[in-house]
């Protein structure tokens, strides 16, 4: 290597034995050459951004996905939706599981952080417990729990113990909405775990000791101490929430498919199920681009709301 | 607080978080007690232990389901993927450090940009695309994908380890006349090994689990990955759940065993890299 930086020797500072060529130094952006990002730059237009934008064209057309020719329609597939009763339903039931969701990851993530902090004995082993079902293939296990919610599966056994049910757990529309959020929230309160117990382990035990020194009570620690120390862990928690709950599909595709009828459909099974079993590309489109619409007025006020809470709490 | 006492307190709190951690593992136990029964078996006494194991389930579930190809579909995804990603994302992530500070912060906003940006939107037009380059069905579609996809989270990583990295070495390797790319090799490159483990375990999960990009554009074809041939299979198969079991066991032993051997540099890097 050091051979071929020798026979390279062109000091910038002093005379160099070969100039850059002009086509090499209009390529650079200071201390670098642009050819280093040019690869990046060219599979995000290409992959991502392109395509969204296309995307937007599509809402306002009639395009059904094969034929060449493409018509105009205006806001036709916009008023569609208004009078769409299955897109105000999935709609709600978006909310309905992506607040769900927020809630008992944050408070849910937020205890086992806590209890796997303090001095329980066999908190690594129950780390990785808790951990564990966020890295497995989400529509695999989500198979899994489509057993144990059957008519004779494991939960209905248990209950039956108990003298309860049977119930129909994926066949009443309640109960198979709360089936998703369950397994759901199995799936990924792991990952709001680890990142409280990053917050946690982050900072300093003297304050807490102070605390305990001014005699705070544990709920006093935990509310003036804890918590706002715990601010950017919440942040980071309820956007990934947010984001995640707006968005899963794969859980639902495997337990439901959106049913029954289509209590448990959300916009993202939705946009699935018009776009690609029904052929109504523009559709799914202009229903994709109020989805993201959707997304973005809720989770960026949220963002902002909690990092200026960040900041307050310095 | 480190030092609290352990108290009986203490233990009753333990057995309560222990009990909740089974019912955590369930599932997963759940996995292995079934597909390890012959039917007569499972239907019986579904939850036991399986004391006399039985392997036919998975003899059936690994011909019929294709899982051999489907793992190696997998496999050839998730390692294309990662190539390109780590040289398209380090390379990048080094030229937002390194270029005029404006023009840095402005790209990087423009990369970060995709975190938000609704991919669903996109995800019509890009089929349309992959059809006409005739990728549909192949390997290519998914890599490309995920090149694409993964890439702003990728450059994320890489640039916020990039921005704290000293630049004597640097200016030493400039002063012996390295170029552009063989200061990167040498000296810039080995520097982000850390971080470049950090984007190999995520993006790694990430894609793997992925099940609605393979189901759009590999469904029926012979690369089908993991999650798409074990979904086909069980939805055809949905009455006999030892081999359904079988199957899934199957599809999540790698993710299990990468989880076994990186326990630890996996769970601070999903709590420290969606949070960085």
């Amino acid at each position: 290597m050091s051979g071929a930086l020798a026979s390279r020797a062109a000091s910038p500072y002093g005379d160099a034995v070969k100039a850059p060529s002009r086509w090499r130094r209009a390529l650079r952006a200071d201390e670098v050459s642009y050819l280093f990002i040019a690869p990046a730059l060219a599979l995000y237009i290409g992959v991502i951004l392109a395509p969204i934008l296309m995307g937007v064209r599509y809402a306002f057309t009639n395009w059904d996905g094969l034929r060449r020719t493409v018509d105009n329609v205006g806001f036709a597939n916009f008023e569609r939706m208004i009078g769409d009763i299955q897109v105000r339903s999935a709609v709600l039931t978006t909310l309905v599981i992506a607040a769900s969701l927020v809630i008992v990851k944050v408070a849910l993530g937020l205890a086992l952080a806590l209890a796997v902090n303090g001095n329980l004995k066999t908190r690594k082993f129950l780390r990785v417990a808790f951990f564990m079902p966020v890295v497995l293939t989400p529509v695999i296990v989500s198979y899994a729990w489509k057993y144990i919610f059957s008519n004779e599966g494991s939960l209905n056994t248990l209950l039956g113990v108990f003298g309860l049910g049977p119930y129909q757990w994926l066949g009443d529309p309640l109960l198979a909405l709360i089936s998703v959020i369950v397994v759901t929230s199995w799936q990924s309160v792991g990952l709001s775990m680890v990142i409280f117990l990053a917050g946690l382990q982050a900072f300093p035990p003297e304050l807490t000791e102070a605390a305990i020194i001014d005699g705070a009570t544990p709920w006093q620690r935990f509310r003036n101490v804890t918590l706002p120390m715990l601010a950017p862990a919440m942040t980071v928690c309820v956007v990934i929430a947010l984001i995640q709950g707006l968005r899963f599909f794969d859980q639902i595709y495997a337990l439901t498919r959106g049913g029954p009828g289509y209590a448990t459909e959300t916009l993202s099974t939705m946009i699935y199920r018009i776009s690609f079993q029904f052929g109504e590309f523009s559709y799914g489109a202009a229903v994709a681009l109020v989805f993201s619409l959707i997304v973005a007025a809720i989770v960026l006020p949220v963002m902002v709301v909690l990092r200026r809470r960040e900041i307050a709490h310095g | 607080m480190g030092k609290l006492r352990y108290t009986s307190r203490t233990f009753v709190g333990e057995v309560a978080m222990l009990a909740m951690a089974a019912c955590f593992l369930f599932p997963i136990y759940l996995l292995i007690a079934i597909s390890f029964k012959e039917r007569s078996a499972w239907g019986e006494s579904p939850m036991s232990l399986p004391l006399k194991p039985y392997l036919g389930n998975f003899q059936r579930a690994w011909s019929e389901a294709y899982l051999g190809d489907a793992l190696i579909s997998s496999m050839a995804v998730v390692a294309g993927s990662l190539v390109v990603l780590i040289a398209a994302g380090s390379l990048a992530a080094y030229f937002l450090s390194r270029c005029r500070p404006r023009l840095g912060y402005t790209l990087y906003v423009f990369f970060l940009l995709a975190m938000v940006l609704p991919f669903q939107l996109g995800l019509l037009p890009l089929y349309q695309m992959m059809r006409d380059l005739n990728l549909l069905g192949t390997p290519f579609s998914l890599m490309l994908f995920y090149c694409g996809y993964q890439l702003p989270f990728t450059i994320f990583l890489y640039a916020g380890y990039m921005r704290t990295l000293p630049r004597a070495y640097e200016e030493a390797a400039r002063m012996d006349g390295a170029t552009d790319m063989q200061l990167f090799r040498h000296v810039i490159f080995p520097m982000v090994r850390p971080i470049t483990g950090t984007v190999l375990i995520l993006n790694c999960v990430f894609i793997w689990n992925d099940f609605m990009t393979p189901l759009l554009y590999l469904q029926g074809s012979s690369w089908a990955t993991i999650p798409v041939a074990v979904s086909a299979f069980v939805d055809q198969e949905i009455t006999d759940w030892g081999v359904v079991f079988a199957a899934l066991l199957i599809g999540i032993v790698p993710v299990m065993l990468l989880f076994a051997a990186l326990q630890r540099k996996m769970m601070d890097g999903f709590a420290g890299g969606l949070k960085a």
